[in-house]
């Protein structure tokens, strides 16, 4: 900001057409479905989040792509669309999970946290000198107060909850494909399953433990509910984390 | 004379079986003069949850206003009711934002704690004037005759006290203390929780 007021930058580069539309918000919506194909599914008894991990050139060393974020033990994060936009969401929701903690001693519910980065996301679509962030969002965890929960937010920052959706390039077919093989007692064994025959229906190239990222919530145990925290840490058990590359493996040649 | 002699007052929250209870004093005193015999330190969060506050008497007042506030929007904004254990988090954070220029009270809490099966567990928690938390599985006391409450508690308190018996034991607690205490006494209240209900009572105590 030169001045005091502002300036240039004292105003929203997010306005309404006269159709009542903001255009802004379209050319993000444009930019998410440009991006790789994202999945989530609500289980029973867990969720399953997963993405095609697609790199433009064999030499990038995609060891060091991280797509399938964890933001706090209990919640985990995908998205599609551009991935710097999704970097900086990611240390944003992180600290905002941070600073829930700080106040209350124990971590957000994942509603909480969904509507903390809603609220960042709508923030960009009102405030002087930005732009919209080009991506949506799938945001998975488990609470106490309300199990498992899949939530999907968008770059205007409005967000629900879902029991299997898809984002990105190939949402439509997959979403399809989704409402086909999905059912309320759906276990967590037969969601990742069904997360890979989804992937792999839209997917270009080979799909190996290599080119997808998944992650996973479970549900914790009544043992684990009632020990409460880890002996001796205090700390509390994490519900979600991203599956090996070995375990991924091992889905793939189920 | 430190502030928070000032105005004077008591506080004690006990763990029973299945139950609390927290008491105070109903003092309010200008240093020696004794100006109320009715000023409550007691406020209930939610249903499950009191929360007793001794100390400066202005900041009592302010303090039950901020906690009432931020246990409201807590409850609006995540749609269910706050824990024990989750306030006194909120307890300790809210005093450690004013770490260099205190609130001059030191917080006592009573409360039943949801489990993970649908049952509830009896939980008490106190903080000094700057938040550090005091989880004790027996009883908590603060105030102008917290010393003199330590050592009758410490006589009188045994483990899985029934409702009545918690009773009985905080209330002779709460009375033979502050009847040695200058600044604490005239009147006395004590609210025992259960899962169902909680009674509230008012103790005939020495008036002077």
């Amino acid at each position: 900001m030169a001045t005091a007021d502002g300036g240039a930058y004292s105003y929203s580069l997010t306005v309404f057409s006269p159709s009542g539309k903001l255009v802004q918000i379209e050319h993000a919506l444009a930019a998410v479905s440009s991006g790789t194909t994202s999945l989530g599914i609500k289980a029973s008894n867990g969720i399953v989040i997963a993405t095609e991990k697609k790199s433009s050139s064999i030499l990038i060393d995609d060891s060091m792509i991280d797509k399938v974020s964890v933001i706090c033990p209990n919640i985990g994060i995908v998205y599609s669309g551009m991935g710097p936009d999704f970097r900086i969401l990611v240390a944003k929701a992180r600290k905002s999970a941070q600073a829930y903690w700080k106040i209350y001693g124990e971590y957000p519910s994942t509603r909480i946290l969904t509507q903390e980065i809603a609220n960042i996301m709508q923030q960009a679509t009102q405030s002087g000198g930005v732009r919209p962030y080009g991506v949506s969002l799938l945001v998975a965890g488990w609470d106490i107060t309300r199990g498992p929960s899949l939530y999907q937010v968008d770059p205007s920052g409005s967000f629900w909850a879902w029991k299997a959706s898809a984002i990105g390039k190939n949402m439509v077919n997959a979403k399809t494909f989704l409402e086909k093989r999905y059912n309320d007692d759906i276990s967590l064994e037969d969601a990742i399953h069904t997360a890979l025959l989804t992937l792999k229906e839209g997917f270009e190239g080979h799909m190996t433990e290599k080119t997808i990222e998944i992650g996973v919530v479970t549900v914790p145990s009544e043992a684990d509910l009632a020990a409460g925290k880890i002996e001796g840490t205090g700390r509390v058990k994490p519900t979600f984390r991203k599956l090996t590359e070995e375990e991924v493996r091992d889905y793939l040649a189920m | 004379m430190s502030i928070m002699e000032y105005n004077g007052g008591s506080v004690i929250a006990m763990v029973g079986k299945d139950c609390v209870a927290i008491a105070s004093d109903l003092r309010l005193g200008n240093q020696a003069l004794g100006i109320s015999s009715n000023f409550q330190k007691i406020f209930p969060m939610t249903n499950r949850i009191f929360l007793g506050l001794p100390g400066l008497a202005t900041d009592v007042t302010t303090l039950k206003e901020t906690f009432r506030y931020r246990v409201n929007m807590f409850t609006i904004k995540e749609e269910r009711e706050i824990e024990p254990e989750t306030f006194a988090h909120l307890v300790s954070s809210t005093l450690y934002e004013r770490r260099f220029g205190p609130w001059f009270i030191e917080p006592v809490m009573a409360g039943l704690q949801k489990t993970h099966d649908g049952g509830y567990k009896p939980y008490i928690a106190a903080t000094d004037l700057i938040g550090c938390l005091n989880f004790a599985k027996d009883f908590v006391v603060a105030g102008t005759a917290s010393t003199k409450l330590f050592g009758v508690a410490e006589g009188l308190w045994e483990p899985d006290l029934e409702p009545e018996d918690l009773f009985e034991t905080i209330s002779q607690t709460l009375l033979n203390a502050v009847d040695r205490d200058a600044y604490s006494g005239w009147g006395a209240e004590v609210y025992v929780l259960t899962k169902d209900k909680v009674i509230k009572r008012t103790l005939k105590g020495r008036m002077d």
